[in-house]
Parts: structure tokens; C-alpha cells; sequence
């Protein structure tokens, strides 16, 4: 059977190889160019310095036990079935200070806001396709735009209710979005255990700085899952639907749910009637009226999308165009955070906002365009290359650290199917030090805050998850490819 | 509630009281089978706690003789057998994984970290460290498990679904002890200190030694505890005590579809509050606990229907 939702896509792209990595120049989060402490790192740093080591080896075992205690586990794809692994948690933390979030946060804000009218406008108008800002193919041949959404009003014209998007810090310490996740975004329980390890490892650090809490993401979520409910429901149902025990986000599924208060439900609990969703429970049927799907769109109704699933609910697609129930995040947001449409976000922010994007894009070469396919393949080594539709980290080329045969593996992938591939410039990304067996040492970072919308209001909590490379030089964060997380403090002033 | 959330919830609770009682009746077995006797004798004893799980085929297709040591690695460590403590353990984690949002963090950490340790323990690590330890273990963290659900979660439907899963399976698996224990015992009922040793060693299986004790004040004869077992409704792993539980929980969680299964366990509970313990032993304990077994599965089978997997309403 085959499972969607779990710890997907990021991945981060650094200009190095094994050996290239000391000679390079990467923006370091705790450490200025001269070797010197950053101010927001300097307390931190102190208390680094003056804590025995011992007594940190012992907390970070005591870290591990407690996770595999607690169960923060994740399944692992194309292992043995049903086989749990712990993501490794660094103790040193990722900080941000706040003006750095005050302006991440407004960038992130005008960009979800565009998404999100993006989306209403090619399921309604398509003025940008009018307005020729996007090739009118590249949206509606998209195999992610869903036809069946075309004229469905979804409350607050909300489509995108969460969204994780990717940012990296490249060069001197710029912002680039590398990606938007639109689908079924997961990682916000591992930046809320994250917190609560940290406080409960080293209450003494939190003393000693202001961090900005997080632990209310909760709430706000089901603030905002509550504030998209059908019309005329004053008091909804809301309920997490999961793929169930054996999906690699199974224990973020549980921990919302359980979280908000609600119900966590498996397509089975659900049945539709005259275009309502029930649940089944032991006093008989109860109505639904928000749908917090963890369930990619495919498999979400087999008499809609694919008919093969058995994790979905017969019937649910009519129940959601009738406005009976409402789906967060809503069907066919996949087209908008496809690497294929990527590209086009900073034109959607000035079409659609009258400004200008504040965070930075990754400049990315469309391999379905001749001249940019001449210029990848003449320039592969350089390069990351990246399946339009592939998430999690499988099935990209990372030119600078890959072999020969993967350089002309990836070529003849792209001559077949150039339409299937983007290339992108390495990035010099930033890096963090963070425990390893030989010590301390820089690894490369990632940062997904969880953006949530209703109506006008675009919230987050300050910071997100971080993901970390644990191998040295590496490449990708992603959890089912070894990264670990660490926690992530947004300081107040 | 969903009723899936609900299923797993009795399933969570039935299994890890199916491990205890399972611990329980190995110990008992492994007691009794110190006191010097025949092979044959001590065999057939061992023999009795496949038979009373009905697990005589899988057993023999596994193992080519009946004797202590395959018994207790059937019994103990087998992860083929279903049955086994190994397996009852991991059933009870795998439930309360699937509902570990519904049930306190507590309560999952406890059948998460039990389920961790025992998956790490070879059969050979456990005879090693002394099988009598590990059945110790089983049932400490059976009542941590029962502890923290006690002392953590909120008494919602949720709990009441627990509480019938336990009691249930209690109330079926100290009729297996009783049945299959006073069966080998009856006979040699005129044995003297062996016998004394036998009973104390069954009583203690089901934590009752002191509570004859405290309650008869006498020296131990079968009936009593038959009596004690069966009838005492202040005796928390009698029959009677497990259906006063039964019929209050069911009461709290009754929906429209249930009356039945209520009539049932009430039926089942009046039997048990006027019975007199001369009139079971006249009628026959085996032929008595085995009626009594298939109406705990009945009303098993009826909750499951009214409440757990119910036919869907759909068109």
C-alpha cells in the first residue's frame, strides 16, 4: 500500500562535497566571519563553555531515553514495515533573534497570503493566466490542478490553511524560501516536543534568555480549523483524519489530535450520507464539519481520485463541494507548491499584492525551456537537480557531490523528460554547530516555520522546526535520510 | 467516542490483564510444580495450561513434548503464539498506539516502555534472571498500567470501555485458574500439607492468600475457595466482583442498540449475588465455569456488536 504525508521534501542544497567543505565560506548562525560569537549566541555560548561535559554527555542520553519512552517515532519508507526510528535531537539550539523574525515572519506572511489567492483565482477567474504571468499549461495541465475544484467556494477563500514553508539562509545570511509546502506539511509536533525536551533538559538556559513560546501552536491551529467551519455551524466537529498507525507522521497525527481535543479518525471511522460526513462512534453516528486531512488528495476519496485507496472516504469530494464539510487543507493545493510553478511565486506576490516579494526565491532553471535545459546539462556538476514532483529528499542530484554515474544517470533522465526537472544553483548554506561523535562540529540547517490562515489573518508561533544534516557536508535534512532536528528559539527583545 | 477508538481502548486493557492473569497462572504452575511428584504429574499440569487456552495444536506443532521448559517458552516468550505473554504485551502497546492521543501520556508511556523491555528479553535472559521475576514484573506493570489509568485519566467513556475490558477478561481468566487448578487439586483433597501448600500456592496466584485469610479466619478447604473466588464481591478478582463492574460500566456507556447485552450481564450478575457455593459445587465447578466462560464471551461478543464495530449506517 502506498502512504502520503510524511516528513516531506527540503532538500537543502550546499555547494559541497566532502572535501571542499573546510575551504568553503559558509554563513555560520553562532560564529561571525572572524571567528567571534554572535551577540544573540553569546549567553549561550557562555554556558556551553562553563557546563562539564559530563553532565551533557548525561543529558543527552537521557534526551534519547525519553524520546524512544515518549514514542517520538517515525516510520521509515523501504524499511521493514512497521519499523520505528527516533529522529536524533541536537541539544545546541538553532536562535534566531527577533528583528531576523520580525522580518522572516512578514515575508512569509505576504507569500502564504499570494498562495492562497493564487489558489482561489485559477479555481474561479484565472486572471493570472489572463494577465499571461503564468503559461496558462503549466497550471491547468499540471497534474496537481484539480478540475474539481473549479468553482467550489471554500470558506474565507482559505486553501491553504497550514503551510511549511522552507526557508534556508544562504551567502552573508539572506532568507530563501526553497520551497512551499502546501499539501500535508508535517514537523510541528518534533518543534513542539523539541521545546518541551529543552526545557526539561536545561530549565537554567531558559532563565538566562527570553525565548518566545510556542507551545500554544495548538490552539492557534484549532482557532483556525474551528474559523473555517461550514456556514451556519456555530459549534463544529473538528476532527485529524490520518492514514493510520503504519504512516511516517503517525505520531504527529496522535499528538494534534490528542493536542486540540479532537477526535483522531482513519477513514473507516467515516462514512458519508446525502452529502454529510458522519463519524461512527458508540452512540451512533456524529456529524463532522472540519476535516483536518493528513491524507494526500489522491487517496482521499476512492470514488473521486484514485479507486484503489482504502484510506479514504467514499463520497467525501461531494460532501465537500455541496460546503458541507470543510477540508483543511483544501483539494488541489498541490499545483501551487509544485517545483513546476515554484519559479512564479515573487510574479503572484506583485499580482496579486501590488508588492514586491520579500524573501528571496532560489533561481531556478526550467528544464521544459531548450535553453535551459542546454545550460543544465552543460552545467550538471554545479548543480542541483530536482524531480518537479518529488518530495522527501529521493530522486535529486546534488552535482557537486555526486559521481560520474550519477552526473549521467541524471542526464539521460533528463533528456527522456525534461518537463520532469528543475535545476537550481548550490547554495552556500548556513550551518549551526551541533553535537556529533568526534564533538562539536558546523552542520547545515533548514528552517520550517508552520504558517496558518483563515480569513485575513495569516499567525504563526516564532521560529519553526530546524532541521540539521547530521552528516558532515551533507546535503539533506530530511528525517527519512538520516537529518535530526534541533530546537528553535526565536529571542524576544 | 469512535467506536474504533473504543475497540482499541477494550483490546488495550483486555490484553495487558490477559498478560497479568497469564503471569499468574505460570507462577501458580511453576509453584505447585515444586512439590515432589512424578513427571507424568508434574507434565500434565503444564499440560492443563495449554489445554485451558486452548492452544493443544499450536503447541504440538511447534513443540515435540509437553514439559515445563517448552510450556513456559510457549507460554512466556513465543512470539508465534498469540497467546503468549511476549505477544499480549505487544497487542496491549499496539492498541494503545493506535489511540495513544485518546489515552493519557502516562498511560502510553507505561505499556510503551513494558512493551520495550520485553521485546529486549530473550526466553534464556528470563530464566537466568529467575522466571518468578519476570512473572513479578508482568504483573507490576500491569497495575502500574491500571495505576495510572486510575490516577491520570478522565472517567469519560474512555475509561468505562477500559474498566469492561479489564473486568471481563479478569472474570474469564480466574474462571480458567480456578477450573483448571481445583481440577488437579480436588482429587488429592485429603493430602495433607501438600494440599495446603497446593491451595496457598492457587490463593496467592490470584492474590487471595491473605484474604482467606482476613476473611474465614480457617484453614483453607476448596469449597472456600471456590467461594471466595466465585462469590465474594468484595474480593477485586472474584467472578462476582468483576460482574458488579461489568454491569455498572455498561450502564454508563449504554446506547440504543445495547439493551441485550445489559439484560445479559445483568442476568449473569444476579446469578453471582444469590448463589450459594453448595448449590455450584452439587451442580458440578467445571460444568459451572465452563457456562460461565461462554456467557463472558456472549456478552463479549454483544459489546462488540452494540458498541465497537457497529454495522455502518451509510446508504
Amino acid at each position: 500500500m502506498v502512504f502520503a504525508g510524511g516528513m516531506e521534501t527540503a532538500e537543502i542544497q550546499v555547494r559541497a562535497s566532502l572535501s571542499d567543505e573546510s575551504t568553503m565560506n559558509f554563513y555560520n548562525e553562532m560564529m561571525d566571519a572572524n571567528g567571534g560569537v554572535r551577540a544573540h549566541y553569546q549567553r549561550y555560548d557562555d554556558w556551553l563553555k562553563s557546563t562539564p561535559p559530563e553532565r551533557i554527555a548525561r543529558k543527552r542520553a537521557e534526551a534519547d531515553l525519553a524520546f524512544h519512552r515518549v514514542g517520538i517515532t517515525f516510520a521509515v519508507y523501504g524499511e521493514e514495515a512497521g519499523k520505528e526510528r527516533l529522529i536524533p535531537f541536537d541539544i545546541v539550539p538553532r536562535i534566531i533573534p527577533s528583528a531576523e523574525w520580525k522580518a522572516l515572519q512578514s515575508g512569509l506572511r505576504q507569500r502564504v497570503k499570494a498562495l492562497n489567492m493564487f489558489l482561489h483565482d485559477i479555481y474561479h477567474d484565472q486572471e493570472i493566466l489572463k494577465a499571461g504571468k503564468i503559461p496558462a499549461e503549466q497550471v491547468l495541465n499540471n497534474a496537481q490542478y484539480r478540475p474539481v475544484m473549479k468553482g467550489v467556494d471554500v470558506p474565507g477563500g482559505i486553501y491553504a490553511h497550514i503551510a511549511g514553508v522552507d526557508v534556508v539562509r544562504a551567502g552573508a545570511g539572506e532568507f530563501y524560501v526553497l520551497e512551499d509546502n502546501l499539501r500535508v506539511p508535517s514537523g510541528v509536533s518534533y518543534m513542539l516536543e523539541d521545546r518541551k525536551m529543552m526545557m526539561r533538559l536545561f530549565p537554567e538556559l531558559f532563565a538566562k534568555h527570553k525565548v518566545a513560546p510556542v507551545q500554544h501552536y495548538p490552539d492557534l491551529l484549532l482557532e483556525k480549523l474551528r474559523a473555517v467551519a461550514p456556514k451556519g455551524v456555530s459549534n463544529p466537529t473538528v476532527v485529524v483524519l490520518t492514514p493510520g498507525a503504519y504512516n511516517s507522521a503517525y505520531f504527529e497525527h496522535t499528538f494534534l489530535a490528542q493536542q486540540m481535543g479532537v477526535e483522531l479518525v482513519e477513514g473507516r471511522d467515516l462514512f458519508v450520507k446525502n452529502e454529510v460526513v458522519y463519524m461512527q462512534t458508540t452512540q451512533g453516528p456524529q456529524r463532522v464539519d472540519v476535516i483536518y486531512r493528513r491524507i494526500d488528495d489522491d487517496f482521499l476519496d476512492p470514488q473521486a481520485f484514485r479507486p484503489d485507496s482504502a484510506l479514504g472516504v467514499p463520497g467525501i469530494l461531494k460532501a465537500y463541494q455541496a460546503g458541507n464539510v470543510t477540508l483543511a487543507n483544501a483539494i488541489g493545493t498541490g499545483v501551487a507548491d509544485d517545483k513546476s510553478i515554484y519559479p512564479y511565486v515573487p510574479d503572484m506576490i506583485r499580482f496579486y499584492l501590488g508588492e514586491e516579494p520579500k524573501l528571496n526565491n532560489v533561481p531556478t532553471y526550467m528544464c521544459r525551456k531548450k535553453e535551459d535545459l542546454d545550460y543544465v546539462l552543460a552545467h550538471l556538476p554545479e548543480l542541483v537537480v530536482k524531480e518537479v514532483h518529488g518530495a522527501g529528499g529521493y530522486g535529486m542530484l546534488v552535482g557537486p557531490a555526486a559521481t560520474k554515474e550519477q552526473i549521467e544517470h541524471f542526464r539521460q533522465l533528463l533528456l527522456a523528460k525534461p518537463d520532469g526537472y528543475i535545476a537550481q544553483p548550490t547554495l552556500a548554506l548556513s550551518n549551526c554547530p551541533t553535537f556529533v561523535e568526534e564533538g562539536i562540529a558546523p552542520r547545515h540547517l533548514d528552517l520550517r516555520p508552520f504558517v496558518l490562515s483563515s480569513g485575513d489573518c495569516v499567525n504563526m508561533v516564532p521560529g519553526g522546526l530546524t532541521r540539521v544534516a547530521l552528516t558532515k557536508g551533507s546535503l539533506v535534512v530530511n528525517s527519512s535520510q538520516g537529518g535530526g532536528t534541533k530546537d528553535t528559539w526565536v529571542l524576544e527583545d | 467516542m469512535l467506536s474504533r477508538t473504543a475497540d482499541h481502548l477494550f483490546w488495550m486493557s483486555r490484553y495487558i490483564e490477559r498478560a497479568e492473569n497469564l503471569a499468574r497462572l505460570l507462577d501458580v504452575t511453576w509453584q505447585m510444580s515444586m512439590v515432589p511428584q512424578s513427571e507424568d504429574a508434574a507434565n500434565q499440569n503444564w499440560h492443563a495450561v495449554i489445554t485451558l487456552n486452548s492452544l493443544d495444536e499450536a503447541f504440538a506443532a511447534k513443540y515435540p513434548a509437553v514439559n515445563a521448559e517448552n510450556v513456559l517458552r510457549f507460554m512466556v516468550s513465543d512470539a508465534d503464539n498469540y497467546s503468549s505473554i511476549y505477544s499480549c504485551l505487544r497487542l496491549a502497546r499496539e492498541n494503545a498506539h493506535a489511540v495513544r492521543g485518546t489515552i493519557t501520556t502516562e498511560m502510553w508511556e507505561t505499556l510503551n516502555f513494558t512493551w520495550l523491555e520485553a521485546r529486549d528479553r530473550s526466553f534464556e535472559q528470563i530464566l537466568n534472571a529467575g522466571i518468578g521475576e519476570f512473572f513479578e514484573w508482568v504483573k507490576m506493570r500491569s497495575s502500574l498500567s491500571r495505576g495510572t489509568t486510575l490516577g491520570t485519566l478522565l472517567q469519560d467513556e474512555s475509561y468505562h470501555f477500559i474498566r469492561l475490558g479489564t473486568l471481563l477478561e479478569r472474570a474469564d481468566n480466574t474462571a480458567r485458574i480456578l477450573d483448571v487448578k481445583y481440577h488437579v487439586l480436588r482429587p488429592h483433597g485429603d493430602e495433607g500439607a501438600t494440599d495446603f501448600y497446593q491451595w496457598g500456592a492457587l490463593l496467592r496466584s490470584v492474590s487471595a492468600f491473605e484474604v482467606y485469610r482476613k476473611a474465614y479466619r480457617d484453614v483453607i478447604t476448596p469449597e472456600r475457595v471456590a467461594e471466595l473466588l466465585i462469590l465474594r464481591n468484595d474480593m477485586p478478582r472474584s467472578l462476582h466482583f468483576c460482574m458488579n463492574g461489568v454491569v455498572k460500566n455498561l450502564d454508563l456507556i449504554a446506547n440504543r442498540h445495547s439493551g441485550e447485552t445489559q439484560r445479559q450481564a445483568g442476568l449473569l450478575h444476579a446469578q453471582l449475588h444469590y448463589a450459594r457455593v453448595e448449590d455450584i459445587l452439587a451442580q458440578g465447578l467445571h460444568e459451572w465455569l465452563t457456562d460461565f466462560m461462554d456467557r463472558i464471551y456472549i456478552l463479549g461478543d454483544g459489546i462488540s456488536k452494540d458498541f465497537l464495530v457497529p454495522l455502518a449506517e451509510a446508504a
